[in-house]
């Protein structure tokens, strides 16, 4: 019989929250994260893009000056996240060798590593700091929580772009399942907004240029919508095999019922414009989790906002849940906290994990001419979801043609 | 020229910037290691640090020798001279 795994904590630090009440409740009001940047560096490589959405609290409002030292911006989220879920979930004692790391990142350290080439260039080789290699390694964070809880079974960081967050959950639900962890730390964390890729994903013409709107730009689904918004961040999530949860009679948020990861092999970044490879994520993870279309109520989709992104995700919807798909309430959350890349897929699980335990969907902002080729029933006003038994199911997408899924089932 | 003083003061604020610990545990017959509980990659970075402050050079294998608070002083001292 497969192991049933369940959501026992949650924890995250955003653009519209640094804690997971916080977020929850901007992300039922609707809000954006999305503000202006002021760093000299804008207008000093003149970037076409003027703005993003940072984190609300700073790093260093949480952690200590001496610890934040040793760890890469994102590590920084990472940590704060997983502390805040470690917390969550009311764990107290657990055999190290039981407990593993899951937590992704898109990039990695990327603030270090540019950071440390310019020391070199400026200041010579001495100067370039010892501790750089282990800030920029990209599996950084998952090493720095599991040296945080002592978790000895195994540190491991899934990198599949955006879609990683969401592909820590699948690997998460693996090692439980096959027994090789009792519990595991998923997550994920990114902090890249740097000059340097917000250069390179403006060259791919991959974000919004609503230069004098910030709060308006990322629009997913809109007719207007003109690319991402770069967001940083961290979310993470406790998953428990349900007898461990039941033996310390935990809270419990939820099932982590199915998983999947497929592969394009399309592209390099466009999406397969008819979301093959999405449709059989959506599937897989279904069948997975042993769901019928029916069961699902929600989903927290991709939905970046980009012009050939959007769509794609509604024709994989549409031949994973057939005509159901009418009856499913859709948000796109990132229209208030833009994209967090490497970490999306975990906060947007948190969200997913929430909409399912408090029987309500997130709203989705700046939707005022709905793309008529993208008929879903979007969420603009936070909306009840119904009693009973329910699934919902969290999509993410990465550059390189990754698809990956969650489905999270009522208790 | 820094005085010996001088140089403890400056090495227990460079040992507090990256260690966090307070710059008056950092006593001239402080084991980097035993006593102030330093890894190998916060002394490189305290030495990296005191070598940009005081002006000096230590070269790496000169690292090992510098065993107490009062070595490192000691080393400063006479590089300056």
């Amino acid at each position: 019989m497969t192991r049933k795994v369940v959501i026992t904590g949650l924890g995250a630090t955003t653009p519209i929250g640094g804690d997971v009440p916080t977020m929850w409740q901007n992300a039922l009001k609707g809000v954006s994260g999305a503000r202006t940047l002021e760093d000299e560096w804008v207008a000093k490589y003149e970037l076409p893009v003027h703005f993003a959405a940072r984190c609300t609290t700073p790093a260093l409002e949480v952690l200590s000056r001496v610890e934040a030292k040793r760890m890469d911006p994102s590590t920084q989220f990472g940590v704060i996240a997983a502390r805040e879920a470690w917390a969550d979930s009311g764990i107290t004692e657990i055999d190290p060798d039981r407990l593993a790391v899951a937590f992704a990142t898109g990039i990695g350290g990327v603030w270090t590593l540019l950071d440390a080439w310019d020391t070199l260039k400026e200041k010579g080789p001495r100067r370039v700091l010892p501790m750089t290699v282990p800030m920029l390694m990209p599996n950084g964070v998952a090493a720095a929580v599991s040296l945080d809880l002592g978790a000895r079974a195994g540190a491991h960081t899934p990198v599949s772009a955006c879609a990683s967050g969401t592909e820590a959950m699948h690997l998460g639900l693996d090692l439980i399942r096959s027994g090789k962890a009792d519990v595991v730390m998923c997550g994920g964390a990114e902090a890249a907004i740097h000059p340097m890729p917000l250069a390179a994903f403006s060259s791919m013409q991959a974000l919004s240029r609503r230069n004098d709107d910030p709060e308006r730009a990322s629009r997913p689904y809109d007719l207007d919508r003109d690319g991402f918004v770069m967001g940083e961040g961290a979310g993470a999530l406790v998953l428990e095999a349900e007898e461990h949860a039941l033996a310390r009679g935990a809270r419990i948020y939820g099932e982590l019922a199915g998983t999947s990861v497929t592969a394009d092999a399309y592209h390099i970044t466009a999406p397969d414009p008819q979301g093959l490879g999405a449709t059989r994520a959506l599937k897989a993870a279904m069948f997975d989790g042993r769901i019928q279309a029916e069961d699902v109520v929600h989903v927290n989709a991709h939905a970046t906002s980009t012009p050939v992104g959007d769509k794609p995700e509604y024709t994989a919807l549409k031949a994973a849940l057939g005509n159901h798909v009418e009856n499913v309430a859709v948000s796109a959350t990132k229209s208030q906290m833009g994209h967090l890349l490497g970490a999306s897929g975990a906060v947007e699980a948190v969200l997913t994990v929430l909409a399912v335990h408090e029987r309500k969907a997130p709203v989705t902002i700046n939707l005022e001419n709905q793309d008529p080729e993208i008929p879903l029933d979007v969420v603009t006003s936070a909306r009840a979801l119904p009693a009973g038994d329910i699934v919902a199911l969290s999509n993410s997408f990465g550059f390189g043609g990754h698809n990956a899924v969650v489905a999270i089932r009522s208790v | 020229m820094a005085s010996n003083e001088e140089i403890l003061a400056g090495l227990a604020e460079i040992v507090n910037e990256e260690t966090g610990l307070a710059p008056e545990a950092v006593e001239l017959d402080k084991s980097f290691t035993e006593d102030l509980d330093i890894d190998s990659i916060s002394m490189m970075t305290i030495v990296v640090n005191a070598e940009e402050k005081f002006g000096v050079r230590i070269p790496d294998e000169e690292v090992k020798n510098l065993k107490t608070v009062g070595d490192a002083v000691d080393f400063i001292s006479s590089a300056q001279a």
